[in-house]
């Protein structure tokens, strides 16, 4: 009733092409934009912000760089761990080797690194697709992580081989590394999420995006109409590297403050797949559910049994959570295959009769 | 009725003794023709003829191992398809070659690609020139949906549309590229009589509105012999016959071709 586009009448391509041509998707967004800025920093505690809030803005961020390369543009790709390491040991070096550099320049400048990395592993996409290019991008996965936990100098010859963030300011308030707040974390961390997921967005709906598409959906009849798939792919490659190195380089700095190689290991990359795939491939939206839903379920799962039963052992909490995450994902996979993101569209088309059945 | 017979002088494309072979198997031998500016060009035979081979190595996705083509007055053996998509080749496929992810705006927004400018910054901040550049490209993308009467599907996914719009779509992306030499591959296969009749008009309207040579393989006759200016016949990867619909008609070798010879 209250979701109707009737009526509103596009009189420019310019009101066509916006990002939300329907009138309530704008508002609902800016709505949701609102409260997270103005009500959640003052509503969530911090053990609120620190287990659901901030890994889920660090997972889009992921999400949102393998969506590029993998919903967008069609190249599966399993290195996202190997690339998130690329952005978090890139930034630590960046950061420890010049204390002065402004920490979000450091940020960009890891982000790029990256997608120079991501491009020189991008090459094999050229001559191979699907599966085998799968098992090309686990190379990366595997060299990555084994090259930051092999030489000393990529963790400044930490013992452990742990880095720690070393505190940065902005605007004199310290964002990263362990002193900073949970509540600076978050803020920080939405500001750039929304910012680089506008810019995913425009990039998705320009000329860029329609190449990556065209390569996904026929890359002949791509080739016929011009675009050179040398091009379209290795900037897939390479802006998906971007984001995911600096989603990295946040999880690093700002999530957890501290990280060794191991925490980027091929589960990760799993992971990051997951999301994607139940989020929606080739949609931005659909990484925000995908994130949403994959840090947020095994935490629902223990909750909800501790809620339970509280005398339930948490060893078998965690087996269970396993088990019901798997089949909840089997599951999902079934009902809907083209993920959340789908099924939101649903939702709004259904929506948009009600309370009428047609 | 049969339109007065309309000349041509300017060549646009030439090619010139083709052959190509995959292994032992002869798919093109010693072919020779032109396609001349303006005009409809059929390419004609039966299965297996080798007419597909031909259009695949006019935009440049087979490279044939004797042979060169000129286009527009520049020689060539061999070049990749996006680059025969530079110099003004659009084409549409036997089995139709649409992007089914995307709008059927989208598909056509596709192919004005080459057209646009934008670099990766400016299409990262989307409002200002890029903006602007793809406002440019869709209202010319909207004359062609006008033109070719889609209007109503615009924002569908291709991969939803039935198998007669579908070819729509993909003459549209084709259009998108204002080529100059339009490869058309079987057009109105699979199409009832109603829907040919529409594709037949709309590749006349697109000869005489946008002034696009066509060169198009088709298997209907009647289709071939009212629409195509010239036909050029291939059998088993040789050229048989050359000349006007009429000519071709009368030739005997076409003749014995189609219809077969008592040994």
């Amino acid at each position: 009733m209250f979701y109707r586009e009737t009526g509103q009448f596009k009189t420019s391509y310019a009101a066509d092409q916006s990002i939300f041509p329907i009138l309530q998707d704008k508002i609902g967004v800016l709505l949701i934009l609102a409260i997270a800025i103005c009500v959640v920093p003052f509503v969530a505690d911090n053990y609120l912000l620190e287990t659901i809030f901030v890994p889920v803005l660090v997972f889009s961020m992921a999400a949102i760089g393998l969506n590029i390369l993998t919903g967008y543009c069609g190249q599966l790709s399993l290195g996202t761990g190997g690339f998130m390491a690329c952005g978090a040991f890139f930034s630590y070096k960046l950061a420890t080797a010049f204390p002065e550099l402004n920490i979000v320049l450091v940020f960009l400048l890891a982000g790029a690194g990256t997608a120079v990395v991501g491009v020189l592993f991008g090459l094999p996409s050229l001559r191979i697709k699907g599966f085998y290019l799968a098992v090309a991008t686990l190379a990366a996965q595997f060299f990555l992580v084994w090259m930051f936990n092999k030489f000393g100098w990529w963790t400044n010859y930490s013992a452990s081989g742990v880095i720690s963030a070393p505190p940065r300011e902005i605007f004199g308030i310290v964002v990263t590394g362990s002193g900073a707040t949970p509540v600076v974390k978050y803020l920080f961390l939405l500001f750039a999420v929304a910012l680089l997921a506008l810019v995913a967005k425009n990039l998705v709906r320009s000329r860029i995006g329609r190449s990556w598409m065209a390569i996904r959906d026929m890359d002949i009849a791509a080739e016929i109409i011009g675009i050179r798939p040398l091009v379209a792919k290795l900037s897939a490659f390479a802006i998906s590297s971007f984001y995911i190195g600096v989603a990295g380089a946040l999880w690093a700095f700002v999530y957890t403050g501290s990280v060794e190689a191991l925490a980027f290991e091929i589960n990760r990359s799993f992971q990051v797949l997951f999301m994607i795939i139940l989020g929606g491939l080739g949609s931005i939206l659909g990484s925000f559910l995908g994130a949403i839903f994959i840090v947020l379920l095994p935490i629902a799962l223990n909750v909800g049994m501790l809620a339970i039963d509280s005398t339930i052992s948490v060893a078998l909490v965690s087996h269970i959570e396993f088990m019901v995450f798997g089949a909840l994902i089997i599951f999902f996979l079934i009902v809907e295959p083209h993920g959340l993101a789908r099924l939101w569209q649903i939702g709004k088309e259904k929506l948009r009769l009600w309370p009428f059945p047609y | 009725m049969v339109a007065a017979a309309r000349s041509f002088d300017e060549v646009l494309l030439e090619v010139r003794r083709i052959s190509l072979a995959f292994g032992g198997v002869k798919a093109l031998t010693d072919i020779s023709f032109d396609i001349r500016k303006g005009e409809i060009r059929a390419i004609i035979g039966p299965n297996g003829a080798g007419k597909t081979s031909m259009l695949n190595v006019i935009n440049g996705f087979y490279h044939p191992q004797e042979g060169e083509i000129v286009f527009k007055g520049e020689t060539r053996k061999a070049m990749r398809p996006h680059k025969a998509a530079k110099q003004g080749i659009a084409r549409t496929f036997q089995n139709v070659a649409l992007f089914k992810g995307m709008s059927t705006l989208d598909n056509i927004m596709t192919g004005r690609l080459l057209k646009m400018r934008s670099n990766v910054v400016l299409q990262a901040l989307y409002w200002g020139p890029n903006e602007r550049e793809e406002i440019r490209h869709r209202a010319f993308c909207e004359q062609i949906i006008d033109f070719l009467e889609i209007q109503a599907i615009r924002k569908t996914p291709v991969g939803k549309l039935p198998y007669g719009l579908q070819k729509r779509v993909e003459l549209a992306r084709a259009l998108a590229m204002e080529p100059e030499l339009l490869l058309l591959d079987e057009p109105m296969a699979g199409m009832n009589v109603e829907e040919k009749e529409d594709m037949s008009r709309f590749i006349l309207d697109v000869n005489e509105h946008f002034g696009t040579t066509i060169a198009l393989i088709e298997h209907d006759m009647g289709v071939v012999m009212d629409l195509s200016d010239r036909v050029v016949v291939l059998d088993y990867g040789r050229k048989l016959a050359d000349g006007t619909p009429d000519e071709v008609r009368a030739n005997q070798e076409v003749i014995d071709a189609y219809l077969g010879v008592a040994h």
